[in-house]
């Protein structure tokens, strides 16, 4: 199968800046169900920031019996340590933000910069970069992840990188594919007649063409992202002095709050992970859907079992 | 001859990503701190001559090169090391490991098959109905969910009633063959029912959007056109065809549910792979660490080179 790339009239051609933004904003706006998970995306980034001036206790202050429940001064009860579980959330989300954050940072540089060189140039210069990506998406990054992070030692920042690095395949497939695309367009070709360079091109009129769907690309990697701090956590991979969600669920069934039934301090890390994920999987899969429909069920895999797109290209 | 051409090109693909994977593999283990003698160096009254005598004996003053040959030489003769934690064969501790594993990944994943195709065409057919919204909403629902803590959530709510970890009761004395199984099935269960409903949503929307595609084809027009009933045009023409994808899926994520299980097998202790790799994590068990690693992704390559023969076996397209 040839990698057909079907044009979408009127989503992405032609816009300018003041459309283009109006575009995005559509699309979310048609689907309800976006605007709730833009909501919730603010709403822990606003917690996450917020947090030492808002949490009613410290992260680190025992202030009663260890898994004491939920009562009025302290509504999600205590942990094994004693320490006010809302505390301990509101401070968790800022670890896991900055991970997801982070880690989706450098995903995007790698990733876009590989899927732009790729589709730009073409050529011998796609065929490697994409033999690249090949072998690294189907080597499982989960594990790879577990090795690397074992050898190389617990450090919110090596969780980060080691994350960042591992994530930015589809990224990279995504954008190559949109690039090819958009480079063929009748403006781009004018532009590039016009005598604008290689550099100028990508960056005034390839790049702010794909922006959407690196919008959504964005979105969909904190998701994974913010998954795989957990995974990690879970297997106690991850920094020991930073409290982050993940943290949170393993040191609650470390401390066998499962059979002393302190259901307090396990559902709610979980519940803010899994909201927060939902969340970012709505905004992002309406984006890519809208924007992209060849690319649908691309990112359906948070963990480390992850599935390929359902179109292949082979030449 | 396309397909020739076709599978030629996935075979080497296939053969070529071993080798990569085999290289990483080397390089992330020997770019680790410290070396394999430096633990058994720690002894009183060791000498930099024990330590050279042992570096000799382990190999590691000749080239790296050299090593790297040496190392492909015997995982050739399926020379995994020994394990650090256990001094037994990598290779023995990883079968044993795997035996445990397909099990309970295999009814989970028939569970999720099972029920995820089956909602998921139910979702396609009905499509924008509270069916389907409630068939969507319910698939990245689960998807969402951290692995672990689904599994925690189902401890939490079967507690008592089924046991909470381990592969056999280690009370129940001198089993016949048929307690000894159902022993094990209902320690299977929970596990297996995690890993079920974390792939419930993933293969939901899966077969939702495949048949999604499908039935907007022409073909499907024309049937409904000659008359047929809506059963028979999705059960005969719509399924038949939305199953190359699903099945190309299917292979595909089955290589990376094994990784994926390494969370599950944690939180109900059971023997498996992803046991073997968080206890190696723990003691730093390199060897073992290695080859679980070499595992999981020689099943990964694996699968991902059936679902491209599958894919090259369902869809003629490619043939031509």
């Amino acid at each position: 199968m040839s990698a057909v790339i079907q044009e979408e009239p009127g989503v992405l051609e032609g816009a300018t800046e003041g459309r283009r933004r109006s575009t995005i904003w559509q699309i979310l706006k048609d689907r309800p169900s976006t605007l709730v998970g833009l909501g919730v995306l603010g709403f822990f980034i606003l917690v996450a920031g917020l947090a030492p001036h808002i949490a009613p206790y410290g992260a680190h202050t025992q202030v009663g019996a260890p898994f004491a429940p939920p009562s009025p001064k302290h509504p999600l009860g205590l942990d094994d340590g004693g320490i006010d579980m809302l505390s301990l959330l509101m401070y968790g989300a800022r670890a896991s933000l900055l991970v997801g954050f982070g880690a989706t940072a450098i995903a995007l540089l790698v990733g876009g910069s590989v899927g732009i060189l790729a589709g730009y140039y073409g050529g011998r210069t796609e065929g490697i970069l994409m033999r690249i990506t090949d072998y690294f998406l189907v080597i499982p990054d989960v594990p790879l992840m577990i090795v690397i992070a074992a050898i190389w030692g617990q450090s919110l920042l090596h969780i980060i990188l080691i994350i960042g690095f591992l994530l930015w395949t589809w990224t990279a497939r995504v954008i190559r594919a949109q690039v090819k695309s958009v480079r063929e367009r009748v403006y781009v070709k004018r532009a590039r007649a016009l005598g604008a360079g290689n550099g100028r091109t990508i960056f005034r009129h390839v790049l702010p063409q794909i922006a959407p769907l690196l919008v959504a690309s964005i979105v969909l990697t904190i998701a994974v992202a913010i998954f795989d701090e957990t995974a990690l956590a879970y297997l106690g991979l991850s920094d020991p002095s930073v409290i982050s969600w993940g943290k949170l669920i393993k040191n609650a069934s470390d401390a066998a709050a499962v059979s002393a039934g302190a259901w307090w301090a396990i559902v709610p890390p979980g519940l803010c992970v899994a909201v927060l994920i939902l969340s970012c999987t709505l905004i992002g899969q309406v984006l890519e859907d809208a924007l992209n429909p060849r690319l649908r069920a691309s990112y359906l895999a948070a963990r480390g079992f992850r599935i390929r797109r359902v179109a292949r290209e082979e030449g | 001859m396309r397909g020739a051409d076709y599978v030629i090109k996935r075979t080497i693909f296939a053969v070529v990503t071993v080798f990569v994977a085999l290289t990483i593999n080397f390089i992330i283990f020997r770019a680790a701190p410290g070396s394999a003698v430096s633990n058994l160096a720690r002894v009183p009254g060791a000498t930099h001559a024990l330590r050279a005598e042992l570096e000799h004996e382990f190999g590691l003053d000749k080239p790296k090169l050299q090593q790297y040959f040496i190392y492909l030489g015997q995982l050739a003769h399926g020379n995994l090391g020994v394990s650090f934690a256990s001094q037994q064969p990598v290779s023995h501790e990883l079968l044993q490991a795997l035996g445990n594993t397909i099990p309970m990944v295999l009814l989970g994943t028939l569970f999720a098959i099972g029920f995820g195709t089956f909602t998921g065409i139910l979702a396609a057919y009905r499509r924008g109905t509270a069916v389907d919204k409630a068939s969507v909403s319910t698939g990245l629902f689960f998807y969402s969910l951290p692995t672990q803590w689904l599994g925690l959530m189902l401890l939490l709510i079967f507690a008592g009633t089924l046991p909470s970890g381990g592969r056999v009761d280690a009370f129940l004395f001198n089993p016949t063959p048929l307690q000894h199984i159902l022993d094990v099935l209902k320690h299977m269960l929970l596990p297996s029912l995690t890993l079920g409903l974390v792939l419930y949503g993933e293969y939901t929307l899966i077969t939702r959007s495949a048949m999604l595609e499908t039935l907007g084809e022409d073909y499907i027009l024309t049937a409904r056109a000659k008359g047929l009933s809506d059963r028979r045009i999705v059960t005969r023409h719509a399924f038949r065809n939305a199953m190359l994808p699903i099945t190309t899926l299917i292979a595909l994520s089955l290589g990376y549910i094994v990784a994926g299980s390494i969370l599950i097998e944690r939180v109900f202790s059971w023997p498996g792979i992803g046991q073997a790799v968080y206890y190696s994590v723990q003691n730093r068990d390199y060897p073992m660490l290695q080859g679980a690693f070499l595992l999981l992704t020689l099943s990964v390559v694996f699968f991902n080179y059936v679902a491209d023969l599958l894919y090259f076996k369902l869809d003629p397209r490619i043939r031509e």
